[in-house]
């Protein structure tokens, strides 16, 4: 909270985290509910099931043609058990990335919501972690209903898959902090496509379909510093059974990206609708 | 006198190489409806946000309910209502669901919200719109939906950002009576406006804000009687004609102006003056006899009509 509490200290002078964060984050949590409630539950059923359909395109119908896959550490598994995590940390990355991209932006520039969030009581930071749990929760239906049905197929080789639900939040609650932190300097419609136009080849190349070990050294490296290669990597680990050490990287990686995301998105609600 | 709820002097915002606010200083006793009277662009709606505790002062000191907006934002924002001048309504919930929610962003139990917004329903006259949709509500409801909702914390001072702009003359006397039973109350009122009859209905008194600065002080009265005359003869004599017939008038009226469409004569005896008119042989096209009105004050003070 660094960047947050040097903010305050350069601007105000005094208030401290009070003039940030009034704890009243679970409200704006219940205001989305509510609003999907009354609008667009259709939408969020959508998505649910695009990682479904990936799954049995790719995984039952390609993966008769492909066969097996050897993890890193000898383990073999089929090629459907192999995407399916992938397709899980996916789809929680896209219900956080919409909820805190797109949704965010209209709310920001058209509906207004947060000049109205931030003339009450609540301050900047109560905003952004309530905009973002929320998105994280629709990361976190989508990664049950998927599990679920990875279960129903059998793809889930071992009981640490359980441990897939806190790690898929994990990883939306990292996608959600980053995506409204970006979005918050975002103006136009067609600054907002840039978001598409990152994630689809980070989904299509980030090991999601095949492991890494197809790239060249220096391009392994750059998929490794992605975001969603990580979630992928934790995701597998998972539900495949094949724990190692790398897990507490991932985890690692993705409290760095909350943290930064966090911090930055309330800075710039501060100085967009507090200034 | 109790201590003032607004306090503010050589209050200043500048964004840029503009300045919006060029060091005013006001006060705002407690139950008083405070007004400030300007053309857009003025300065109002950036007094009104450094009041509001949503926008940091670039000089001077401003005190509000005794604290300081810039350390202590929260806590002035929790005890005010706030009406913006575009109405920024949650059109993803409903009618009483837009009360109850923000109500809880001040961090109000659900219960206590619910029993308010029933209460506030009946005072905007909307309990028959409590389960429509924000869209489906009239420009007038939709104000009155954000007055109530201004309300729901039972806030020290009302800010109202020009309440009735863009509403028909019905709605918006529909709105004036709402907001003249708060009054009646005792809540401290402060709006802006740029209509005079607005600010003749609902201020105890006002400022006239131009460029940023305050031009005059006082209730509408008091500034019409120092500001101007009893009455205004407005003549018009067609817009090639104006200047010419209003040169001829010079020394007849207290003050003349000219606008682009007619003639201001200023005078304690319209009708007497009418009569002097035609003596002079002028004949106008239309001629009409009325009261000054801020309208006079403001183009006395700054040589420019309020609404362009």
């Amino acid at each position: 909270m660094s960047i947050v509490e040097k903010a305050v200290n350069a601007r105000s002078g005094g208030g401290g985290v009070r003039a940030l964060y009034s704890g009243n984050a679970r409200i704006v949590v219940a205001r989305g509910l509510l609003a999907t409630k009354s609008t667009n539950w259709v939408v969020v059923f959508s998505g649910f099931f695009e990682p479904v359909f990936y799954l049995l395109a790719m995984g039952w119908g390609l993966g008769q043609f492909i066969g097996d896959v050897t993890l890193p550490s000898g383990t073999v598994v089929s090629y459907a058990a192999f995407i399916a995590p992938g397709l899980l940390a996916v789809s929680a990355m896209n219900g956080a990335v919409y909820d805190s991209t797109w949704n965010v932006f209209f709310k920001m520039h058209f509906g207004k919501l947060y000049d109205s969030m931030l003339s009450t009581s609540m301050g900047p930071l109560d905003v952004a972690l309530g905009e973002i749990l929320y998105a994280l929760l629709r990361g976190g239906v989508y990664a049950i209903g998927f599990l679920t049905v990875m279960q129903v197929l059998g793809l889930n080789l071992s009981w640490t898959a359980a441990l897939a639900i806190p790690a898929v939040l994990l990883v939306a609650f990292g996608f959600a902090s980053l995506g409204m932190a970006i979005t918050s300097y975002m103006k136009t419609f067609q600054q907002m496509d840039w978001i598409n136009i990152v994630m689809l080849p980070m989904f299509l190349f980030s090991a999601t379909f095949y492991p890494l070990s197809v790239y060249s050294e220096p391009i392994q490296w750059l998929i490794k510093a992605l975001p969603l290669w990580h979630a992928v990597e934790l995701v597998r680990s998972l539900t495949t059974g094949d724990l190692t050490g790398a897990i507490a990287i991932h985890v690692a990686y993705f409290a760095a990206m909350i943290a930064l995301g966090l911090s930055f998105t309330t800075v710039r609600l501060r100085a967009l609708f507090l200034d | 006198m109790s201590a003032p709820v607004i306090a503010a002097q050589g209050l200043t915002k500048t964004f840029g190489d503009l300045t919006a606010v060029a060091g005013i200083d006001f006060e705002v006793p407690p139950g008083e409806s405070f007004g400030l009277l300007g053309p857009n662009g003025a300065g109002k709606s950036t007094t009104m946000r450094m009041v509001g505790a949503v926008s940091s002062r670039t000089s001077g000191s401003l005190t509000v309910l005794g604290l300081d907006p810039e350390t202590h934002g929260p806590e002035i924002r929790s005890q005010l209502g706030v009406v913006p001048q575009e109405d920024n309504l949650d059109t993803e919930l409903r009618v009483r669901d837009n009360l109850i929610v923000y109500g809880r962003y001040f961090g109000l139990p659900r219960r206590l919200c619910a029993t308010r917004a029933d209460e506030l329903l009946t005072f905007a006259q909307l309990e028959d719109k409590a389960r429509a949709k924000v869209d489906d509500l009239s420009g007038g409801m939709k104000r009155r939906l954000t007055i109530a909702r201004a309300l729901i914390n039972e806030p020290r001072i009302l800010m109202l950002d020009e309440p009735t702009t863009g509403l028909d003359p019905q709605a918006r006397h529909v709105l004036w009576d709402r907001l003249f039973r708060l009054k009646e109350r005792g809540t401290t009122l402060v709006l802006t406006t740029h209509y005079m009859d607005e600010a003749e209905q609902l201020c105890d008194r006002l400022v006239v804000v131009d460029h940023g600065r305050i031009m005059a002080e006082g209730s509408p009265a008091s500034l019409i009687r120092e500001y101007s005359t009893r009455e205004v003869v407005e003549l018009r004599f067609g817009s090639d004609h104006n200047a010419s017939a209003a040169a001829q008038l010079e020394g007849a009226a207290q003050r003349v102006e000219v606008l682009p469409d007619r003639v201001l004569l200023y005078t304690d005896d319209g009708e007497g003056l009418l009569e002097r008119v035609a003596h002079l042989g002028l004949h106008p096209t239309t001629s009409l006899v009325r009261r000054s009105s801020l309208e006079d004050v403001f183009l006395r003070l700054t040589g420019r009509s309020l609404i362009e």
